[in-house]
């Protein structure tokens, strides 16, 4: 009947969304106020690769591509676990000073 | 025919899910907020663009390895968040709306 190319057509938008998210992390990842921000960027980043190579595997017909994946979704969650702890040893693991939003106990000598 | 607008429909849906967890991780404003967005949105996006490759191929070995994927995908991720905002939370970035018990500070402290 039609020649229109339905699932080309789904995996060309889906690339452009999907790329409109890895920007969007990239941008959290330049102007992030602080680390932990930057670490989240960078965990979603990879998820979205990971998620980048499932649909580069559909448009080129090749499975090679989902293992890419799987290494990829290995690698991430190695490099946050390794970022984490950083964040957390990096001033001996208690508060050095209070969150913003803590209040102050009034009744400190 | 039916198989091919199964996929598309997966496929749009997976990445409408992850440019939703991209807008979260701009526009939210804090880091734990951040990560309710790029945690669950993100797995979603992710996830539905697997099942969407271990529809299109159809074979043991792929569906196989998308499945792994999908579960390492859901076994990590939490694990992953829990560790970023406990970091964050100690280190003490400054936090949006969130209002803390007064001698949390004492409380935490090793």
């Amino acid at each position: 009947m039609t020649d229109l190319d339905i699932l080309g057509t789904a995996v060309d938008i889906s690339f452009v969304m999907l790329m409109l998210g890895v920007a969007f992390a990239f941008v959290r990842l330049i102007k992030g106020p602080s680390l932990p921000d930057r670490i989240v960027a960078l965990d979603m980043m990879t998820i979205l690769i990971v998620s980048f190579c499932g649909l580069y595997a559909i448009m080129a017909d090749d499975t090679a591509f989902v293992d890419v994946a799987i290494v990829l979704a290995l690698v991430g969650f190695l490099a946050t676990v390794a970022l984490a702890r950083y964040v957390e040893r990096r001033n001996g693991g208690n508060f050095p000073r209070p969150p913003a939003t803590i209040p102050k106990p009034e009744d400190k000598p | 025919m039916i198989v091919e607008i199964i996929i598309a429909a997966l496929i749009l849906l997976g990445g409408f899910f992850c440019l939703v967890a991209g807008l979260g991780v701009l526009r939210l404003p804090d880091v734990l907020i951040r990560m309710h967005a790029s945690t669950k949105a993100g797995t979603l996006g992710s996830g539905l663009i697997l099942v969407a490759v271990a529809v299109y191929f159809a074979d043991t070995a792929t569906i196989t390895r998308a499945a792994a994927t999908i579960l390492f995908l859901l076994i990590t991720t939490p694990v992953a968040a829990h560790l970023i905002g406990r970091a964050a939370f100690r280190s003490g970035v400054p936090l949006w709306k969130t209002s803390m018990e007064p001698g949390v500070e004492e409380k935490l402290r090793r």
